[in-house]
């Protein structure tokens, strides 16, 4: 995984772990790599692990069982529960990206609503790829 | 636990190390960031007990580093240490005739994780390789502090994963591990503390985390202000 290195490393992990929650890469219930194997696989410090998961269990997210290890909470609401928070993060940064750029809110709707309308959508790739050729 | 009081290393008129005093405790990654002639060597070669300190010392357990220390600090350094004459297999003897905790199963284990042959000739080694097999030999000891002098010198993108994921793979509660280099990018994300190092004297020492959260800077970044 790529890191932004002046963020926290452990945020982008915990982020990591739930997009696979909300994706349904990994399930309620399943059991999470042990502190050492998620350093591994992330390349990151062990402590910095560790802490990812304290995280993830101090949002409810994760639990740890004695002597067992971490998993992901076994709570069936635990997939929308991501999507939701997942879908609001990615929003709240559209509507500050906008926002900076000068859209107002009427100009963002609109311009979401071309862009989810399967046809207006298509015509725009289509434009998008004449530019392309043209240049 | 190592300790490193008031050190100062001379040589001539150049003063490599000046007056450094930092504390390494178990459990933790240490990073040694600064330019070439920083110090970064000279202070792990004292640390190893390669090179004698003109006044202050490094200090294991509350004592000079000497006999005692060499047994619990394993040492990897920048150029090949091996003979020519050595097939890659023959470092573990080696190794195993030097060190009461080197382990030569771990060792074997490491030489097929680096893609190392055991057979094959030290004097035909690129100098990658070489530096894999010196990793391989310093991390198959079961030391307290594992000091390595830049371990991605010289170390192509393919195998710099390999040689990373080792190095986190001996990261354990009860050792330290000081890394030097010059590659900040490469080993941010795997450093818990960052000693920034110039002219022989430390800058700054820095939780990685912490410098990310407060200051929103990367190593990289804090680096350059630093150097600047």
């Amino acid at each position: 995984m790529q890191f932004d290195a002046s963020l926290p490393i452990y945020q982008q992990v915990v982020t990591a772990i739930k997009k696979e929650i909300a994706s349904g890469t990994i399930h309620p219930g399943d059991k999470l790599p042990s502190c050492r194997d998620l350093a591994v696989s992330y390349r990151i410090n062990p402590n910095t692990a560790a802490r990812v998961y304290q995280v993830l269990e101090a949002q409810e997210v994760a639990e740890t069982r004695r002597g067992m290890g971490t998993y992901v909470r076994d709570d069936p609401q635990l997939k929308d529960t991501m999507l939701r928070e997942m879908a609001d993060g990615y929003t709240a940064q559209y509507v500050r990206e906008m926002t900076g750029l000068g859209f107002d809110r009427e100009e963002l709707l609109k311009i979401l609503a071309a862009w989810s309308d399967p046809e207006e959508k298509t015509k725009e790739d289509a434009g998008n790829r004449k530019e392309k050729t043209d240049a | 636990m190592l300790e490193t009081k008031n050190l100062v290393k001379k040589f001539g008129s150049k003063t490599a190390v000046d007056d450094v005093s930092f504390t390494i405790e178990p459990g933790k990654t240490y990073l040694l960031l600064g330019p070439n002639g920083s110090g970064k060597t000279t202070w792990m070669k004292i640390a190893a007990t390669l090179t004698k300190p003109t006044s202050g010392n490094v200090y294991w357990d509350g004592e000079p580093v000497g006999i005692e220390s060499r047994k619990k600090i394993s040492y990897m350094p920048t150029e090949s240490y091996f003979y020519n004459w050595m097939r890659v297999a023959d470092v573990g003897t080696y190794y195993r005739d030097f060190f009461e905790d080197f382990d030569e199963g771990k060792f074997r284990e490491m030489l097929a994780r680096l893609d190392l042959a055991p057979d094959a000739r030290v004097r035909d080694l690129s100098s990658g390789m070489n530096a894999k097999l010196r990793l391989a030999a310093a991390l198959s000891r079961y030391a307290s502090v594992y000091l390595l002098d830049e371990p991605l010198n010289g170390i192509d993108l393919v195998a710099r994963d390999q040689v990373l994921d080792t190095v986190i793979a001996a990261m354990t509660p009860d050792a330290a591990i000081v890394l030097s280099s010059h590659l900040v990018e490469e080993v941010e994300s795997i450093a818990s503390t960052a000693v920034f190092i110039r002219d022989g004297k430390i800058l700054e020492t820095r939780d990685t985390e912490e410098l990310r959260d407060t200051d929103g800077q990367s190593l990289a970044d804090r680096y350059r202000l630093l150097m600047r």
